[in-house]
């Protein structure tokens, strides 16, 4: 048998009588590149919000490394090891890059809640926040202003953030949305690079990022699946292809 | 910040009472702490609170009390309030962060609103009155605060003011200290963006009640300070008024700034002393300036001047 790291039990969210997620069994094998798509509002950003608490199923379980987490908080649900990034970009704007980057790393230190401790105590980081801001290019920024950097950049810096937890599963919402195709390409070989020791659930519109980098997909519409399996089956399935092509090329 | 500018402010405030109005001074120092206070709150965490006079004012009463009736001596009428305030900072702080935004407001707000209640109504706080002719006993027993030096021809207690000045300085220091914390790092990610903070594995619930503790605790701590200043805690320091006030304070001289507060709170003091004799007109005045100075200065004084300096004051 698999050995998912991440399923979930028939998964429903309903939003004042509105079905967003319906009847969802997601299977997430370890290790895996797994891609969730479909059309705008088939409820693919709902889903990572189950997974992460940030909104509570109306019913259904979810359950990782075999234990039940459904009725976890999101803090702790991070603390387990799922991370997530976010649809909009997610990031500290008022802070450096360096200082995003350190809040990650920081928590492990064990100081979070000393407010008689001086910061100075979290410079022993700046060689780790360093080498993960290099790993995604942003090593020149490093004290900029991160709500004054290029969109681009912003999502980079998330992701360098998001790994810097080290999650054994990490969750992406379109981390390639609005990017120029040299970005796109840079955040592809980027995600290949860090998949090697964790799971990655994305969410991804651009079908050449999906067909480069996913093991398995989920396709999903109208809040059920629709379709699962690899690249190359998914993407021959006539239903599929008048769903979720059809409105994609539209 | 540049170690020469703190050395240069600590200065001002030693040799100040020799050339100011010693109790303007020292009644400055309770605002401008109470100011950072709320500012620790609004400025490093995002939260507004419109109920800070509960704090203030509340540990000004909880000294006065044990210092009058319970014959204590000033430092430890001042740890009193200051405990007091940490306490009902708990309580409130508690049942408010399970709210956001305008909601979070009001809950401080209503809760405030109790305590004035309280200090109205209840046998111990002299109600319409208040609690009048605080003494302000010998520090530590020994150093008697009521002593009073001829400066200039006019009678000067500098004893209080060195007392006042010091504590001032430590509640300026707490602050400062949380701000650069790990802890303070923290509380600018749930400010700028809570949901990622959250996503980072951070308990925002936590942190936002050991800051509102913090910020309670030193708001009442400048509360406790003014109640042996003036000698008074009254109703008007519980009041939403105080409330108001601490808030416009901070806006004036920059939110999330370091040194806004203070700024902050010397306009409005200034404004209210200088301006005692128009009577009532002082409010609209001090409203007018107030939108004047939001509309020139949208980041209050402190924040433009560091944005064109390009540094963090
Ligand atoms: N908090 C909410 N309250 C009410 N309805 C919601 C809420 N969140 C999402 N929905 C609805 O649920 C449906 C699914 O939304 P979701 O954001 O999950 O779609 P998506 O697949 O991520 O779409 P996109 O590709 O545009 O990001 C939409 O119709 C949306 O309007
Ligand atoms: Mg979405």
């Amino acid at each position: 048998m698999a050995d998912y790291i991440l399923e979930t039990k028939n998964l429903f969210k309903e939003f004042r009588g509105f079905t967003a997620v319906s009847g969802v069994n997601l299977q997430i094998q370890r290790g895996h590149i797994h891609a969730l798509i479909g059309p705008n509002g088939a409820g693919k950003t709902t889903v990572f919000n189950l997974l992460t608490k940030f909104l509570t199923p109306t019913s259904g379980s979810i359950h990782f490394n075999g234990d039940d987490i459904t009725s976890e908080k999101s803090a702790d649900i991070a603390l387990r090891g799922i991370v997530r990034s976010f649809q909009i970009s997610a990031v500290f704007p008022g802070l450096t890059p360096r200082e995003n980057v350190r809040l990650a790393l920081q928590r492990k230190l064990g100081v979070s809640y000393h407010f008689w401790k001086s910061d100075a105590i979290l410079l022993q980081l700046d060689g780790r926040v360093m080498e993960l801001l290099e790993d995604v290019g942003l090593v020149d920024y490093a004290d900029e202003i991160t709500g004054e950097l290029a969109y681009g950049r912003k999502r980079a810096l998330e992701i360098a953030t998001t790994l810097a937890l080290d999650p054994e599963l990490m969750l992406l919402d379109e981390p390639t949305q609005g990017m120029g195709v040299e970005d796109v390409d840079k955040i592809t070989a980027l995600v290949r690079k860090v998949s090697t020791r964790r799971t990655i659930l994305m969410v991804e519109h651009n079908l050449k990022v999906v067909a480069t980098l996913a093991d398995r997909i989920t396709v999903l519409q109208r809040g059920a699946i629709l379709a699962e399996g690899p690249y190359a089956e998914v993407s021959q399935d006539p239903l599929v292809l008048e769903a979720y092509m059809g409105s994609a090329h539209a | 910040m540049s170690k020469s500018l703190w050395i240069i402010l600590v200065v001002v405030g030693l040799v100040a009472p020799f050339i100011v109005y010693p109790v303007f001074m020292m009644k400055l120092l309770c605002f401008a702490l109470f100011a950072c206070a709320f500012n620790l709150l609004l400025g490093y965490t995002g939260l507004l609170s419109f109920g800070h006079a509960a704090f203030f004012g509340g540990a000004s009463y909880v000294t006065g009390y044990l210092v009058k009736t319970g014959g204590l001596t000033p430092e430890l009428g001042i740890l009193g309030g200051t405990l007091f305030a940490a306490l009902l900072g708990y309580l409130v702080g508690s049942l408010a962060i399970r709210r956001q935004g305008i909601y979070f407001a009001m809950i401080t707000l209503a809760l405030a609103q109790i305590v004035y209640f309280i200090a109205l109504k209840a046998p111990f706080t002299g109600g319409e009155d208040g609690l009048q002719g605080i003494p302000r006993g010998k520090l530590f027993g020994m150093i008697d605060l009521g002593q009073t030096y001829s400066i200039g021809g006019s009678p000067v207690a500098l004893n209080l003011y060195y007392f006042i000045f010091a504590l001032f300085c430590l509640g300026f220091w707490v602050i400062y200290r949380t701000i650069n914390s790990p802890f303070g790092q923290v509380l600018k990610a749930i400010r700028e963006n809570e949901p990622r903070a959250v996503s980072l594995g951070y308990k925002v619930e936590r942190f936002k009640l050991m800051a509102f503790v913090i910020s309670a605790a030193l708001a009442g701590m400048a509360g406790s300070m003014k109640s042996l200043v003036f000698q008074l805690a009254s109703l008007t320091d519980v009041s939403w008024h105080t409330s108001g006030e601490v808030v416009l304070m901070t806006l004036l001289g920059g939110v999330g700034t370091v040194l806004g507060p203070l700024v902050g709170a010397f306009t409005v003091i200034t404004l209210q002393s200088e301006l005692s004799s128009v009577g009532s007109w002082i409010t609209v005045i001090i409203g007018v300036t107030f939108v004047v100075c939001v509309l020139l200065f949208r980041r209050g004084f402190v924040g433009e001047l560091g944005r064109l300096l390009k540094k963090s004051l």
